[in-house]
């Protein structure tokens, strides 16, 4: 009846996860208690979790991705914690059962459920609006997408107390995930998780796609698009490309361990650098996919701040793209010392360093758009500036990797490990963590503190090297990765030293924790407030519109001449808003449950194929199935906003321009 | 011309290096072995190489930032100023050219640092041959040529190539002994070579680069690089051991186990790496030589097999 589940599958004999538990349900249950003493699960349901506008879903994949960042960061300080104590004959306090699970969970949660969850909230709030759209080509779908990524978080998180994770490393190599090395239900759990949410990501990837080539404002040729639509371009035709491929090889681990199929197994065939080879052609792109809007992040908060357009353009534009093409020829040099011969070695090293070269260029860009401006020195510029150090460092040690014959010592050792966090946290984090501040007045209609966020990237910014600079020395003195205890003197040292700078990191989130209190605690102090919609003196189509958008984002179809058209309107004295109308009606999307009943059948599906509970997997199936045609079938999915109440919010709006210019 | 210059980069690397780290004896930076010696020259190349840009991009980032401060008012501002060929031409010339030499370097050591090519020692030394075996979560050695094997410890003659075959009869790992240079994966069915040296006598920590699962922590060995008189002795000391390796204890050996004890087996049965190695493939395993699959025979074609 139950497939393989039982109460043994409930670790209540690991007392960390009986106390999480707790802390889970007691949290959970006041939140819960909270919105139904203030009555808000009407609210909640009508604007937020059945919402297709895609500012709401934007929100809703920041909190998602926050929530993720926390339960990856509880991973990564257990583990730092573990290092630290384990040493000449202390086992520390996690058996290598759970330790485990933990290094297979961070490093599934922070790239699948941290940092792609937050591009897609950046990208959902400020692409459409950048380009001067109304919303995204598919809203239903992106609705979708958001509850996709949503369970499959979830289906990571039950198996914390239902069953166990993979303990097989964050891209669950064979043959140690087959069932004939890991029988039990921690890889199906990973298999599931990456299915679910591929779906999710390979849809917002088509959306976004669809929305940048089709509904750019008439006049935004493609030269004169915003470099973080562009980057978000890139990124989406990565996702396109490479998240079939991921799919592919996991349902090929699921068919080996779900039909005793061969295809990466040590029999009957077998082989397992197939999957490498598939992992790693989806794993190579997908770090792009993650660091190139960061990229677009630095290229509209850099010129934002320093008062100047961004230095070359069309150097950016084009390095962006080349990025994106040669990432999808360099995959191999993660699996250098498997020994193919030294020309292939030879051909993926190479082309790994070049793309080191556009790389370069575009920091030296960045870095001239400062030369000869006025840099104010706004929270967002200590990131930027901060990841312009640190992402520089983090390349130099990339390339160094690329090159085999170094790689063969370097390769699966503790540098390769800071290698890849030094550029996915000084790049990729700083840079979210910077849109996230640049872009938040838009978002909320109130600016968020800047003290604490000062606070926060100084402990982030020391905390990373505390933490992974002892990593590089590590590496060097030959640590693996993966380690539970070990017993060199030498590296103790270092590990203490890296276990502090994952407690300064531990500060800089709670300082930034303390941020988001303190930014919505002082809204409403006159100085916060975003009135005008142009907090910083923007350069795109987001700062024409007012802070928060409304609805429809733009009353009128804003007309494009220049590139940074917003800052060509300003110096032109062009009324963006066509103040006053006359204004038409507004065609807009209905909300609909149907994103999140999907995800839930989705949800049950996952969980009872995890199990083996065939009946629940079929109603699961058949609710998907169900959901999806009768989704099909409503012809009653759209609306019109009357041009009066486009007129009514338009007016209030100047009426609050004028209070404010009048104070 | 070109390799003296590299010759001299690589001295210049290797003295800088030697400064960044005075004081720590890294296994990796303090090579005992003339791979290790290359692996740690062209490390040292190519981050003196990256240096070049690498600093003043640190720098004039920090720089540029401070020093076009808001409160800065003597500093020139240029609010429409965003094009300079000549910049460009920079940016995109002098990381070019660091990365064109790093290519040149990165072609030659590729080939230079095969791990599949013999050393140049083979020329005038005999070398030694070892297979090795990952297993669940212990290495086996095989000396076919002294008919000895042992789990978890390695000897191996000082100044003499060694030829490592490598394959597992498990999972992944990658076979690694920091103090010797390059790494390999171990793969089942598969075979995987790599050439070796010790110049100096020593005691180095062997392990596995590859998460292999539970026991993988206390998947090290030792490595006893001795002289060939101590090497001798030990292949002494193996063979009065009362213990063999063949299709009986194989099995109870190839069972999982962690921080398993270093064991010698006196006598190996001819043979038996092929076999592992052919009981994934149909009972086929790769001729070296040739290249060409061969059917294994062996007295021990009835071994169990795993699963």
């Amino acid at each position: 009846m139950l497939g393989r589940l039982s109460f043994s599958a409930i670790p209540l004999d690991v007392p960390i996860l009986v106390g999480t538990f707790l802390g889970v349900a007691i949290i959970g249950l006041a939140v819960l208690g909270l919105i139904t003493y203030y009555g808000k699960w009407g609210y909640l349901w009508k604007e937020w979790l059945t919402s297709v506008d895609h500012k709401r879903l934007a929100v809703m994949y920041i909190v998602l991705a926050l929530v993720a960042l926390f339960r990856g960061f509880a991973d990564a300080i257990m583990m730092r914690t573990q290092l630290a104590m384990a040493y000449a004959g202390n086992p520390g306090y996690l058996p290598p059962h759970h330790y485990d699970q933990i290094f297979s969970a961070h490093g599934t949660i922070m790239i699948f459920f941290l940092a792609m969850a937050f591009m897609t909230g950046l990208f959902n709030f400020v692409v459409p609006l950048q380009i001067g759209a109304r919303d995204v080509a598919f809203p239903f779908l992106n609705n979708l997408s958001f509850w996709m990524t949503a369970i499959a978080f979830i289906l990571v998180n039950v198996s914390l107390f239902i069953g166990e994770f993979s303990q097989c490393g964050w891209l669950a190599y064979p043959p140690l995930s087959e069932s004939q090395f890991s029988p039990g239900v921690g890889v199906d759990y990973y298999i599931w998780a990456i299915q679910l949410s591929g779906v999710g990501t390979l849809l917002t990837g088509v959306n976004f796609f669809v929305t940048i080539v089709k509904m750019r404002a008439p006049g935004m040729t493609w030269m004169k698009m915003p470099v973080f639509t562009w980057t978000a371009f890139c990124s989406s035709i990565l996702i396109m490309v490479s998240f079939p491929v991921l799919t592919v090889a996991v349902a090929l681990l699921g068919l080996d361990r779900y039909f005793g199929m061969h295809f990466f197994t040590n029999d009957g065939g077998g082989n397992q650098m197939l999957y490498l080879s598939l992992i790693w052609s989806w794993g190579h792109p997908e770090v792009y996919i993650l660091v190139i809007p960061a990229f677009g992040v630095f290229s509209e908060v850099v010129p934002a701040f320093s008062g100047k357009p961004l230095f070359g353009y069309g150097t950016m534009v084009y390095a962006t793209c080349s990025i994106m093409v040669l990432s999808f020829i360099v995959w191999v040099h993660h699996f250098f010392t498997m020994g193919a011969g030294p020309d292939v070695n030879a051909f993926f090293g190479i082309a790994t360093m070049i793309i080191s070269i556009p790389t370069g260029v575009k920091l030296f860009n960045w870095m001239f758009t400062m030369y000869k401006g006025r840099v104010q020195f706004h929270a967002c510029m200590y990131w930027a500036v901060g990841f312009m150090v640190t992402f520089t460092i983090g390349g130099m040690t990339g390339v160094m990797m690329a090159i085999p014959g170094a790689d063969f010592v370097l390769h699966n050792s503790l540098f390769l490990i800071a290698h890849f966090h030094n550029v996915i946290i000084g790049g990729v984090y700083f840079g979210y963590i910077c849109g996230m501040n640049f872009w938040f007045p838009k978002v909320m209609g109130f600016k968020m503190n800047e003290t604490w966020g000062i606070r926060a990237f100084w402990f982030w910014f020391v905390g990373f090297y505390f933490a992974f600079v002892p990593l590089y020395v590590l590496g060097f003195d030959g640590m693996t990765r993966r380690m539970n205890h070990y017993d060199n003197p030498e590296w103790h040292i270092w590990l203490l030293i890296a276990e502090v700078g994952a407690v300064l990191i531990l500060f800089g989130i709670v300082c930034q924790l303390t941020q988001l209190y303190v930014t919505i605690r002082d809204r409403n102090l006159p100085a916060n407030r975003d009135v005008t919609g142009d907090p910083w003196n923007g350069r795109a189509l987001e700062w024409s519109t007012s802070s928060p958008p409304p609805p429809y984002n733009f009353a009128i179809v804003p007309h494009v001449h220049e590139l940074d058209a917003f800052m060509h309107d300003k110096e032109n004295g062009i009324d963006t808003r066509c103040a006053g109308g006359p204004y038409a009606p507004i065609h807009m999307p209905k909300n609909t449950a149907a994103g999140f009943l999907i995800g839930v059948f989705s949800l049950v599906f996952g969980f009872a194929a995890v199990w083996y509970i065939w009946w629940l997997a079929a109603i699961g199936l058949i609710g998907v199935i169900g959901t999806v045609i009768a989704r099909s079938a409503n012809k009653d999915i759209d609306y019109y906003i009357p041009a009066e109440e486009v007129a009514r919010i338009e007016n209030e709006h100047s009426r609050k321009l004028m209070a404010q210019a009048a104070e | 011309m070109k390799n003296k210059l590299l010759a001299r980069m690589a001295r210049l690397g290797g003295l800088s290096s030697a400064l960044l780290l005075a004081g720590c004896e890294m296994d990796v930076l303090d090579p005992k072995g003339p791979v290790g010696d290359g692996v740690k020259s062209l490390i040292a190349t190519s981050t003196i190489a990256m240096l070049i840009v690498v600093i003043p991009t640190i720098i004039l980032s920090v720089y540029f930032a401070w020093h076009y401060r808001q409160s800065n008012t003597s500093a020139e501002y240029l609010p429409k100023w965003s094009h300079s060929n000549k910049i460009e031409l920079i940016i995109w010339g002098v990381p070019s050219l660091i990365i064109l030499f790093l290519a040149v370097i990165t072609y030659q050591t590729c080939h230079s640092l095969d791990p599949y090519k013999p050393l140049e020692a083979e020329a005038t030394t005999k070398p030694l041959h070892v297979e090795v075996v990952a297993l669940d979560w212990k290495w086996l050695f095989i000396y076919p040529e002294q008919g000895i094997a042992t789990v978890n410890q390695l000897a191996i003659p000082v100044n003499t190539p060694v030829d490592f075959v490598i394959t597992s009869d498990s999972v992944m790992n990658s076979f690694f002994i920091p103090r010797l240079g390059s790494m390999i994966y171990a793969m089942a069915g598969m075979q995987t070579q790599l050439h070796l040296m010790a110049n100096e006598p020593g005691d180095y920590l062997g392990e596995s680069a590859n998460y292999s699962g539970r026991g993988f922590s206390d998947m090290k060995f030792r490595t006893l690089a001795v002289s060939g008189d101590e090497f001798n002795a030990w292949v002494d000391k193996v063979k009065s051991s009362s213990e063999q390796l063949d299709g009986q204890t194989y099995p109870k050996l190839a069972a999982p186990s962690e921080a398993n004890p270093v064991e010698y087996f006196a006598h190996v049965e001819p043979g038996m790496f092929n076999t592992i190695v052919a009981k994934y493939n149909n009972g086929m395993v790769m001729d070296k030589s040739t290249g060409k699959m061969i059917q294994v025979q062996s007295a021990m074609s009835d071994m169990n097999m795993k699963e």
